[in-house]
């Protein structure tokens, strides 16, 4: 079961890789409601018809990195300058206060006996 | 205005109170918020308790030394600042100008704001900005726009437009902004004032809501340069809550301000002059070359290859970055939370549609696309490679000059609604800001002149790391021979 998943994506990866690379990059209401499940987000079909060309033209504009030859380029790896690299960030672990159980849960929507209290995970 | 030194030492000498400054800074907020909407708190009473608190100090400690030495630890005493609601401050609101916060009231202090109120700055209110900093015009902030004091039919820039009002308007001398893209610089460029982005690593994040992580910083807004140098000296340094805040030592920025600029070497990228840019704009940035000529400084042509691309790599890291900062905002432990959810995912999502704005949204969908399954390379590892390219655009062009000069924004000031249906258009003004971001490099936008219609227009001075001791300067000796000679129509 597990393999076959990992053929799947495999074979989507690779049909996604040909169709960036062939610079037919539609990006289609479905596609839309696919990306704002990943991202937790609700789209109503108004949002969907207003995003998908949006984005499609965003995506179209950054395209113009392929014409770019990086394959001896190491990518970056953050904003650090190289005196920030150096910084010794490391600290002994040692307990210290935190905000404490009441500060913590102050401001949530909903918090019972000391937790913060959610809709049901499953339905 | 008068420099903040000024104020804090007539403060600190008992000829004017803390509670005088702050109660005119406060009137002035109250009084103009009905027109620039800069404000979306203002906390009267804490500032006055505070000023009340310094002026009390003062009066003690001139009783017991009598002398002025014992305040050299408190160089802002009394001096009133205004901070972008999307650093925290203890006793305030965060609401970043989303809905999605509630607003939420931080239990502690930025690292920045923390250093402030110790140098004895009161801090008078929280200012408007785009929805987690992301926009150029101030028009996605949920708590409506904030106008330009100069044209208030106008934007004011983005995303810290609030804080760039503030200053330009007379309220504030000083305001703490962020910038990821440019959104410190761009609102200064259009409010006409200073603003500076300091190295990556220079300012502590701590405390400063994320948003690109590789690329924030928290910048300094002022009406001169050696305001923004006071201040940058007291919140500049490293902070252990924030482990990409650098253990670098910070210079005396304002003692270095009268240096000479003599034989600096500015360098003037040609290509970056062309297309897309605004004429009366580039008239005044030619005219600024000149007058840095004339000032002594060396004009020497540089280029950056790769600058055209930087919008797109921009766009590409800032959502990425994005998609995973955002996704704590689930209505679990704070803040706004949809009502009648029937199970924790459809509550997440109701949530999320309901708190989030549409250009936070589209940026959340923009940044897990481009991490998504078979695109990462394509999008994200792509736009990392060409970010180590601009970095060494960067490099090879200061191995040429000191400091490279651009405009700050293709265009002054632009009408509200005339972008806002574009989000491609709204991104491209930040086509001469976002490099600096994504080089870890400081950049200053200095107030250069104004354009036919009356509208601020901005030059940018970029440096190598750590530099910002000769922005200042440069800034600092332009201010002095070309001052703008006017102020916004909305003003104190």
């Amino acid at each position: 079961m597990r393999s076959f998943k990992q053929t799947e994506i495999v074979q989507a990866t690779s049909n996604r890789k040909s169709q960036i690379e062939n610079n037919v990059m539609p990006i289609t209401e479905s596609d839309i409601e696919k990306i704002a499940q990943l991202a937790h987000l609700e789209m109503t079909s108004d949002e969907r018809r207003v995003f998908a060309p949006q984005i499609a033209d965003i995506v179209t504009y950054v395209e113009q990195l392929k014409e770019i030859d990086t394959s001896e380029i190491e990518p970056a790896l953050g904003g650090l300058t190289l005196e920030g690299e150096r910084t010794e960030s490391s600290r002994a672990d040692e307990v210290q206060p935190s905000l404490g159980q009441k500060l913590a849960l102050d401001q949530a929507p909903d918090a019972a006996a000391g937790h913060f209290r959610v809709p049901k995970v499953l339905s | 205005m008068t420099p903040i030194n000024e104020t804090r030492n007539s403060i600190i000498r008992g000829e004017t109170t803390a509670r005088a400054f702050v109660e005119s800074a406060l009137g002035a907020a109250e009084k103009l918020n009905d027109t620039l909407n800069a404000f979306l708190e203002i906390d009267r009473e804490g500032a006055l308790k505070r000023a009340d608190a310094i002026d009390a100090s003062i009066k003690s400690l001139s009783k017991t030394s009598g002398q002025a030495p014992a305040f050299s630890g408190m160089p802002l005493a009394g001096v009133p600042v205004a901070v972008k609601d999307n650093i925290c401050v203890r006793g305030m609101q965060t609401s970043c100008g989303s809905r999605i916060l509630g607003p939420y009231h931080p239990p502690y202090n930025a690292t920045a704001i923390e250093r402030l109120l110790a140098a004895g700055a009161v801090i008078i209110g929280k200012t408007n900005c785009d929805e987690f900093a992301m926009g150029s015009s101030n028009e996605n902030s949920a708590f409506g726009p904030v106008k330009n004091p100069w044209d208030t039919s106008r934007v004011p820039g983005g995303s810290s437009g609030g804080s760039a009002a503030a200053v330009a308007a007379g309220i504030v001398p000083v305001a703490l902004g962020s910038d990821t893209g440019g959104s410190v610089r761009q609102p200064a460029s259009l409010c006409g004032v200073i603003g500076l982005k300091p190295t990556y690593g220079r300012v502590s994040r701590y405390g400063l809501v994320a948003f690109g992580s590789s690329l924030d910083q928290i910048g300094v807004f002022a009406r001169q340069a050696s305001d923004a140098a006071i201040v940058l000296g007291i919140i500049a340094g490293r902070d252990r809550h924030d482990a990409t805040s650098a253990d670098v030592p910070v210079p005396d920025y304002a003692n270095e301000l009268e240096k000479d600029i003599k034989g600096l070497r500015l360098g003037v990228s040609r290509a970056l002059l062309g297309e897309g840019l605004d004429e009366e704009v580039r008239a005044e940035i030619e005219k600024a070359i000149d007058a840095y000529r004339g000032l002594g400084a060396e004009i020497v042509d540089i280029d950056l290859p790769h600058a055209k691309y930087a919008i797109a790599v921009y766009y590409i890291i800032a959502t990425a970055e994005a998609s995973s900062n955002l996704a704590r905002y689930d209505g679990v432990r704070y803040g706004f939370r949809a009502e009648e959810a029937p199970a924790l995912r459809q509550m997440y999502r109701k949530t999320r549609d309901e708190g989030f704005g549409p250009e936070v949204k589209r940026r959340i969908m923009l940044g897990t696309y481009v991490l998504s399954a078979g695109y990462y390379d394509a999008y994200y590892l792509k736009a990392q490679k060409v970010r180590s390219l601009i970095r060494q655009d960067f490099a090879r062009a200061f191995e040429k000059c000191d400091v490279v000069l651009t405009p700050t924004s293709p265009t002054p000031a632009f009408l509200f609604g005339e972008k806002v249906d574009d989000p491609l258009a709204m991104y491209l003004n930040d086509i001469y800001t976002v490099t600096a971001n994504l080089a870890g490099v400081p950049g200053i936008s200095v107030p250069c002149g104004l354009s036919s219609a009356g509208l601020p227009i901005g030059l940018q001075l970029i440096g190598p790391h750590w530099s910002e001791a000769t922005l200042f300067r440069l800034a600092h000796i332009y201010q002095h021979a070309y001052p703008l000679n006017a102020q916004a129509r909305v003003h104190a």
